[in-house]
């Protein structure tokens, strides 16, 4: 047998990962193959082009910078509820758009609770709408993934680690600069560049929120040129500089991304001796939660009203979601996987950047170029849920390559030379070493996947018929016929269901281990 | 593995087709088809006279139906579309994609009806929505100039947010442009679609919201609730006409034929008011839903002819989007 210098191979990975590039790359010219004749880049699209940037920079580097503090805060603390509280503040993220916005703008907004305190102390109401609205909206977002991920990466440091510190006596400050620093150096840039990518492709919260035209993204212009202006040409432009703004964006964080790892510990829960005010980390905590879970509470209350006159359809619809998430979940994971293996056995650059791709790839762009490319062959409807499905797993697999390659690393860090020494065979490695020991990351992630789909609008609007609608297109369907109450009590369901589904895979991962 | 094979089953059950009947394909903006819109009546109630199968399909709104017809071109497998409304014809027409019609019918239209392609299935006027009792303008300019706050939709991305745009050009000609910088201050915020914008009205983000005439009729009829009122502007209202039209490349040409004759019967057209909200086409015989007696009626029509509206179309949004976006 041939010397490996890797415990298991790359290549299933790399395969994975030219299939996810192919099949990004591949809707976007059928798009552009589609086109005859196109005005091109226009003057309004430059206007559009630096605004998406700007938000979208302030939207990722504001994320980031509170997200550290709350982790820290949660990575330190322990207290009744930790878990519950830190499933809860996942919520912002697998929101569907829509619910999002009414629940912020039930906080926030003109006649939300805010302005109404300030109303009783005769102060004018908060304005919401401008730049300072859509960062607000993204960072409720993305502040959970941010907060999430910046976590795992301080519970990635072995305990060992700590427990020396504490020994050699480092004073709280030193030990971040020891300890926690590398850590965020290795872990932020990615969070950063996953935010951006997100907010990039922002489209109905920034102008909602923007309060006018000026707040134009990228992502409006590229909807405009295929419903207003039909121009195909265009749109695949623009998409296709969406996708090269976020490559750019990966490749920088690549950079800036310190790769050394922690090493190995023995996963002894961890403990802190450096806890010496817990003030400042509740504050944290407090302001985090007040933050994320008001604007929830608002979902929840005016929710309950419609739920328990919601038409049985709904019930229908939501079973379709449930199938359409459990699809895309699997799916998610088959690829998902082998990347991550990959990433962690050294083969970083292409598989991370195609990784990435799912979060630029415009979701109308994607779904268009799939029709044409399927329509050929098979009645595009016939195919609503599995396509549903698909694209909604590309798009979580940059979310589940943050989550899963650290700890694919880490492992093979660790076993993989023990491993060979054993002469383990690459696909025993990865099936009984490695995805036993990435457990707790893999629920994460396919709690994390389910969630996202099924409060995903995603390509269904595009391929369904009047028969098949997911839970996310009878909430639209339900204010398109004014029934706003139902509405809001079918966002609900939607809600719980997302976080029951989150909420049992991430808890399935971590049975035996300590969050 | 198994949910793919689960989700596989249901959709192969959700595309079971009779094998014997002929299949009318027919696309229309989502909200038609949804459960709580005119759909599934409308196909009851033909699939009981045509001795065929009436297969529904949802593209999100008139625009993207219109895209989605351009894309598949010629091979598409719609023998109708329905849901262009009178300033996307123009654009329609250009493809070459749709067939004449021999449908004529007693239109309670606003206007004369002499289009030859696409037969009008509803109407209504745009209006803005107000709560009852509460201090309206009376016209755009006293609206510009007083603190009364909208919200409107984008007219890049939404039918009523286009009708709107053509509303005020319709109005005030070369004067749009000042008008629009005018209302700059009283827009709250601009949205994707409809929805999003009436849902911020009813949760009080904005005084006023744009939407349609009968939008009353709802709140009346389904929610027995008065306190919402469309406000009549001195100016005219702008009329939305949504239409229908074969393709030219059906297969069906004579079951679509009589799907277009069947829409403007009583059959069809009474199931219009309490499901698209919307004024039908031809009063049915037994008239209109009680309600409908409450709702305003504009002083005059304002409506820009298809190839009129497909011209100002491009000039108004540049001019729209060189006011609002400060």
């Amino acid at each position: 047998m041939a010397w490996r210098t890797k415990p298991l191979s790359p290549y299933p990975g790399i395969g994975a990962a030219v299939l996810v590039a192919a099949f990004i790359l591949g809707t976007l010219v059928a798009v552009g193959w589609q086109a005859d004749g196109s005005k091109g880049f226009a003057a309004s699209d430059w206007v559009a082009l630096r605004f998406t940037l700007k938000q979208a920079t302030l939207s990722a580097l504001i994320s980031v910078f509170l997200a550290i503090p709350v982790a820290r805060a949660l990575a330190r603390r322990r207290f009744w509820g930790r878990r519950v509280l830190i499933a809860l503040l996942g919520a912002p993220f697998i929101l569907p758009v829509i619910v999002a916005i009414f629940g912020l703008l039930q906080v926030f907004g003109r006649s939300g609770w805010i302005s109404d305190i300030l109303g009783v102390f005769g102060l004018p109401p908060i304005r919401i709408y401008g730049l300072h609205g859509v960062v607000l909206a993204h960072v409720f977002f993305n502040l959970p993934l941010a907060t999430r991920l910046i976590l795992q990466g301080w519970q990635e440091i072995p305990a060992e680690r700590f427990r020396l510190a504490a020994q050699l006596g480092l004073s709280g400050r030193v030990m971040f600069r020891q300890i926690e620093w590398p850590m965020l150096q290795r872990v932020a840039p990615g969070v950063l560049a996953v935010i951006f990518a997100i907010c990039l492709t922002s489209f109905a919260v920034a102008l909602t929120l923007g309060g006018g035209p000026w707040a134009t993204t990228v992502e409006l212009a590229i909807y405009q040129a295929f419903t207003y202006d039909f121009d195909l040409g265009r749109a695949a432009l623009l998409s296709a500089i969406q996708l090269g703004l976020t490559v750019t964006a990966a490749v920088i964080a690549l950079k800036l991304s310190n790769q050394a790892g922690f090493g190995a510990g023995m996963d002894k829960p961890v403990q802190r001796w450096d806890s010496v005010s817990p003030i400042r980390d509740f504050f944290w905590i407090f302001l985090a939660t007040g933050f994320l879970l008001l604007p929830l509470s608002s979902v929840v209350f005016s929710g309950l009203v419609g739920l328990f006159e919601l038409p049985s359809l709904v019930f229908c619809a939501a079973g379709v979601s449930i199938m359409v998430a459990g699809a895309s979940t699997c799916i998610l994971l088959v690829l998902a996987l082998p990347m991550a293996a990959a990433i962690g056995a050294g083969t970083k650059g292409l598989v991370e950047i195609a990784g990435i791709l799912g979060l630029a790839a415009s979701p109308l762009v994607l779904g268009t170029g799939l029709f044409i490319l399927v329509r050929p062959y098979v009645n595009p409807s016939d195919l609503a849920l599995l396509v549903t499905a698909l694209v909604n797993a590309i798009m979580a697999l940059p979310f589940a390559l943050r989550i899963l390659a650290p700890a694919a690393r880490d492992v093979i860090v660790s076993h993989g030379r023990l491993a060979q020494s054993l002469n383990m065979s690459g696909r025993v490695f990865f099936v009984r070493i490695m995805l036993a020991r990435m457990r707790p990351q893999i629920g994460f992630a396919a709690g994390l996947a389910a969630a996202l789909s099924m409060g995903d609008l995603g390509v269904i609007s595009l391929f369904a018929d009047a028969q098949t609608a997911t839970l996310p297109l009878q909430i639209y369907r339900l204010m398109g016929a004014y029934k706003m109450d139902a509405a809001a009590g079918a966002a609900l369901l939607l809600l719980c269901l997302s976080m029951g589904a989150f909420w049992l895979l991430d808890r399935g991962g971590r049975r035996h281990a300590e969050v | 593995m198994k949910h793919l094979i689960l989700a596989a089953g249901i959709m192969s059950a959700t595309s079971a087709v009779a094998a014997d009947a002929p299949v009318l394909t027919v696309y229309t903006y989502d909200s038609f088809v949804s459960d709580w819109g005119p759909g599934p009546q409308v196909k009851a109630a033909f699939e009981a006279v045509c001795a065929c199968e009436l297969n529904l399909v949802g593209v999100e709104d008139g625009a993207a139906l219109l895209s989605r017809v351009r894309l598949e071109g010629k091979n598409t497998d719609a023998d109708i579309v329905l849901g262009l409304d009178t300033n996307l014809t123009a654009a329609a027409n250009e493809t070459g994609l749709f067939a004449p019609h021999s449908v004529t019918a007693d239109y309670a239209l606003p206007i004369e009806w002499t289009d030859t392609t696409f037969v009008p299935f509803d109407w209504g006027y745009f209006s803005f929505i107000a709560n009852a009792g509460a201090d309206v303008p009376a016209n755009f300019a006293e609206l510009a100039a007083s603190d009364t706050s909208i919200v409107i939709q984008d007219p890049r991305t939404s039918t009523p947010g286009l009708g709107l745009l053509l509303w005020v050009k319709a109005a005030y000609g070369d004067e749009a442009p000042a008008i629009w910088a005018d209302l700059s201050d009283n827009i709250v915020t601009v949205t994707k679609g409809w929805s999003e914008a009436y849902g911020l009205f009813l949760e009080g983000e904005a005084d006023m919201v744009l939407s349609y005439t009968t939008s009353p009729a709802y709140h009346l009829i389904a929610e027995d609730d008065a306190s919402k009122v469309a406000v009549s502007f001195d100016e005219g209202h702008y009329a939305q006409i949504e239409v229908a039209a074969k393709l030219a490349s059906t297969d069906q040409s004579e079951l679509a034929d009589q799907f277009l004759a069947f829409m403007v019967s009583d059959a069809f057209q009474n199931i219009i008011p309490t499901t698209n909200w919307m004024y039908p086409a031809v009063t049915p015989a037994n008239g209109l839903p009680d309600g409908f007696e409450t709702l305003i009626t504009p002083k005059s029509t304002l409506l820009l002819d298809a190839a009129m509206a497909g011209e100002m179309r491009d000039k108004a949004l540049t001019e729209w989007l060189g006011a609002l976006s400060r």
